[in-house]
């Protein structure tokens, strides 16, 4: 069964692959644990293809710092409803490394986080099936906000209140 | 030129020296009830797991109690309008029993509503420009701050337009929304500190740099709770600009590498400890690099758009005076007792007592908020100002209308003569109310109230912080108590566990235990002997907390266990 997510806003079919679904079919873009990338780097590198990673909560963005060129897409992945790590490497890896690619929320995403998801960098959203189209309403919960941010995945523009100006805008 | 807060059209007309919401603000706040009422209204139609509820009522100020849900409103650096003060009063009229309490944080906490009437009260809240946004949950919580900010002589620099940028910046920061454990920010611009910025996650003292401007020292890793820690200096100037990336430096290192595995263990000052104050000095220097330039640099014009809004009222030009003179004794010793100094000539900023003997630490009824309300607008500009310590404040009142104002208040049970002595006491709501405690601390407090009774006794012992919780989280701050007490739960009995020796200022220190913990009928009889000592001790002009400092806790400790202090 097709995996749906959010992306951008918008309700989409899922066109990556984590490993263990991508037997047989060597050219999807596929998503790797850090361990399964750490242990074949090399391997991953010279298959080709679209690459993405998935951090722990606890991993360091630090680790994937040297090889962020490899990878189209770094997912967070969230271990239920308190875990906020995934917010500061997001932002970190926006703002820091200025990672371009899909940055993937992962793991324990409800309808009640992806706002805040969204304004820290995070633009696609893997959520339980019936919780999407919830989901995609919810990224308009705030019209407005205070801190100068991201807003990677929200479709819109907030209002805001210049709290301050990030000088790298 | 009309500032933030005078009315437009060149009326006049002042509106309370505290913040007004613009456009963004009502916005926002609309915006979050809607969000609570559909997030209530999925848990009540089972939707929502308990425990996803729980994470979400819990940003909101709604705690599931012994008796019923709790609501906890954020009051912003303590600071009320009149008309919030009355709308605060008509809520706990009609969704509470008559009654608010009001909390060590500078919050009011209503322990009566309905689950499903929040919704309706948080919309009530919006009408006033009020809410109850992240005062509870592992997330940035009301900044609190000096009671006396604006208008005390040893001021720096008045805090609040600070605690007005931080309260916007930390309101649903899409970053730091999910942390390992609440996080408490105290700003400080006077000499003396008497927000407790010490044993805050994060304390922010306004300071003069090494170039003559004015900046902040940063403190973090204080806190009371199970693990009682006074906070260390993590940077000794910030220049004002860089407060808010400096911030968001501090809270990354701790969203990041705080303990999320053992919820006892995951404040931040749990963090500095392991790491370091070096070594946590060292991250947070290294993530404000990265926050530096991509967080948020606060510019000269937002902060005097903020300070704008924190004008001083229209003084009248008045001599100093002393109403006292020729007075009634009562009228004296209130006047001595419950007012205190103010920078402008002529003026004295007042203590609503909310410590009268048989009522609840902090507790105060819906007509008595009407009234202070009333009272605020006729003497102090139309403003009633929350202090840490569970009392209120009018800032600025005339000292010529102290009288009337006096018995105005004496009439509603508001002047009880006892700010800064021992029965002006901290205390959380205890065993009564709360689903946490061991103990209870409203009923021990009634007991030391009846037994120290007499007020020449209480004048004599001077100034005295008398600080008691119902358990180890402390929210009674029996930690920096220059007495404490302490609730514990033995075989089922309530006990109290007594330190001596706290305090919570400038000179911060924690309270050491004087011996095995008492039963509640022998507290008072307790304290009656810790006095005892200090009343044979003290030197010239020595507070309770020096003398135990000079002579420690052995003399005390000795008189206290001599003998059964049930006897």
């Amino acid at each position: 069964m097709p995996r749906r997510l959010l992306r951008d806003g918008q309700i989409v079919v899922d066109d990556w692959s984590y490993l263990a679904e991508a037997q047989g079919n060597a050219a999807a873009p596929l998503i790797l644990t850090l361990a399964e990338w750490q242990k074949e780097r090399d391997t991953w590198i010279a298959r080709g293809g679209r690459l993405g990673v998935v951090l722990a909560p606890a991993h360091s963005v630090a680790v994937l710092v040297p090889d962020l060129e490899h990878f189209a897409l770094i997912g967070a992945e969230f271990s239920g409803p308190s875990e906020g790590r995934g917010y500061s490497q997001a932002r970190q890896l926006r703002e820091h490394w200025k990672f371009p690619g899909e940055l993937r929320a992962t793991g324990f995403v409800r309808r009640d986080q992806v706002f805040f998801m969204a304004r820290s960098g995070f633009n696609s959203f893997e959520l339980p099936d019936t919780e999407i189209e919830a989901a995609a309403a919810a990224l308009s919960t705030f019209s407005a906000a205070y801190q100068p941010s991201n807003d990677a995945g929200l479709p819109f523009k907030l209002r805001r209140r210049s709290l301050g100006t990030p000088a790298s805008a | 030129m009309l500032s933030g807060n005078w009315r437009p059209g060149g009326q006049r007309t002042y509106l309370g020296g505290m913040y007004r919401y613009d456009a963004v603000d009502k916005t926002l706040v609309t915006e979050r009830v809607a969000q609570f009422r559909d997030q209530t209204r999925r848990f009540l139609a089972g939707e929502l797991s308990e425990d996803e509820f729980r994470h979400l009522r819990l940003r909101n100020g709604l705690y599931i109690q012994r008796h019923a849900p709790m609501l906890r409103v954020a009051v912003p650096y303590g600071l009320l309008s009149s008309t919030q003060l009355r709308a605060l009063g008509g809520i706990a009229r009609r969704y509470d029993r008559g009654y608010g309490h009001f909390t060590t944080r500078q919050n009011i906490q209503f322990n009566w509503p309905k689950l499903e009437s929040v919704p309706d009260i948080l919309a009530e809240l919006a009408e006033v420009e009020m809410h109850a946004i992240q005062t509870s949950g592992n997330c940035i919580r009301n900044t609190t701050s000096d009671h006396l900010a604006g208008v005390t002589p040893d001021e720096l620099e008045d805090p609040r337009p600070w605690c007005e940028l931080i309260r916007q910046w930390s309101t649903f920061h899409p970053e730091f929304t999910y942390l390992p454990r609440k996080f408490k920010i105290a700003v400080t611009g006077a000499a003396q500190d008497r927000a407790a910025s010490l044993v805050h996650d994060v304390g922010v003292h306004i300071v003069r740099g090494p170039d003559g401007n004015l900046g902040f020292e940063i403190l973090a890793g204080g806190g009371l709770g199970r693990t009682p820690i006074i906070g260390q200096v993590v940077r000794e100037f910030l220049p004002r600009e860089h407060l808010l990336s400096y911030l968001e430096a501090i809270l990354r290192v701790y969203n990041l590498e705080g303990r999320r595995d053992n919820i006892h263990k995951a404040r931040i000052k749990i963090l500095v400890r392991s790491l370091g104050i070096e070594e946590f000095r060292r991250r947070v220097e290294a993530e404000w690099e990265n926050t530096r330039t991509a967080g948020p640099r606060v510019t000269a014009e937002e902060i005097e758009r903020l300070r704008a809004f924190f004008d001083p009222p229209a003084y009248r030009a008045l001599p100093d005076t002393d109403p006292a003179a020729g007075k009634s004794t009562a009228f004296r010793a209130w006047y001595r007792y419950n007012t205190t100094a103010h920078k402008v000539p002529g003026y004295r900023a007042v203590f609503v007592s909310l410590k009268k003997p048989d009522v609840a630490p902090g507790d105060i009824t819906d007509t008595q908020m009407e009234l202070v309300a009333d009272l605020a607008d006729r003497y102090s500009f139309g403003e009633v100002r929350v202090t840490h310590t569970q009392n209120l404040l009018l800032a600025d009142v005339e000292q010529e209308k102290a009288y009337e104002l006096w018995r105005a208040l004496d009439e509603a049970g508001l002047a009880t003569p006892n700010i800064g002595t021992l029965t002006d006491m901290i205390c959380c709501p205890g065993l009564d109310f709360c689903s946490l405690a061991n103990a209870g601390s409203i009923d021990v407090a009634k007991l030391i109230n009846e037994r120290f009774d007499d007020y020449d006794y209480v004048y004599d012992l001077g100034e005295l912080e008398l600080k008691m919780s119902g358990c180890m989280n402390a929210c009674g701050h029996h930690h920096v108590g220059h007495i404490g007490i302490l609730g514990v739960d033995k075989g089922g009995q309530e006990w109290y566990q007594i330190t001596i020796g706290g305090a919570a200022g400038a000179d911060a220190s924690l309270g050491h235990v004087i011996g095995p913990s008492v039963a509640k009928n022998e507290v008072a009889e307790t304290l009656a002997r810790l006095l005892d000592v200090y009343i044979e001790n003290r030197q010239a002009e020595e507070r309770f907390l020096d003398t135990v400092r000079r002579l420690g806790v052995k003399p005390f400790k000795d008189r206290v266990y001599a003998t059964s202090a049930a006897a």
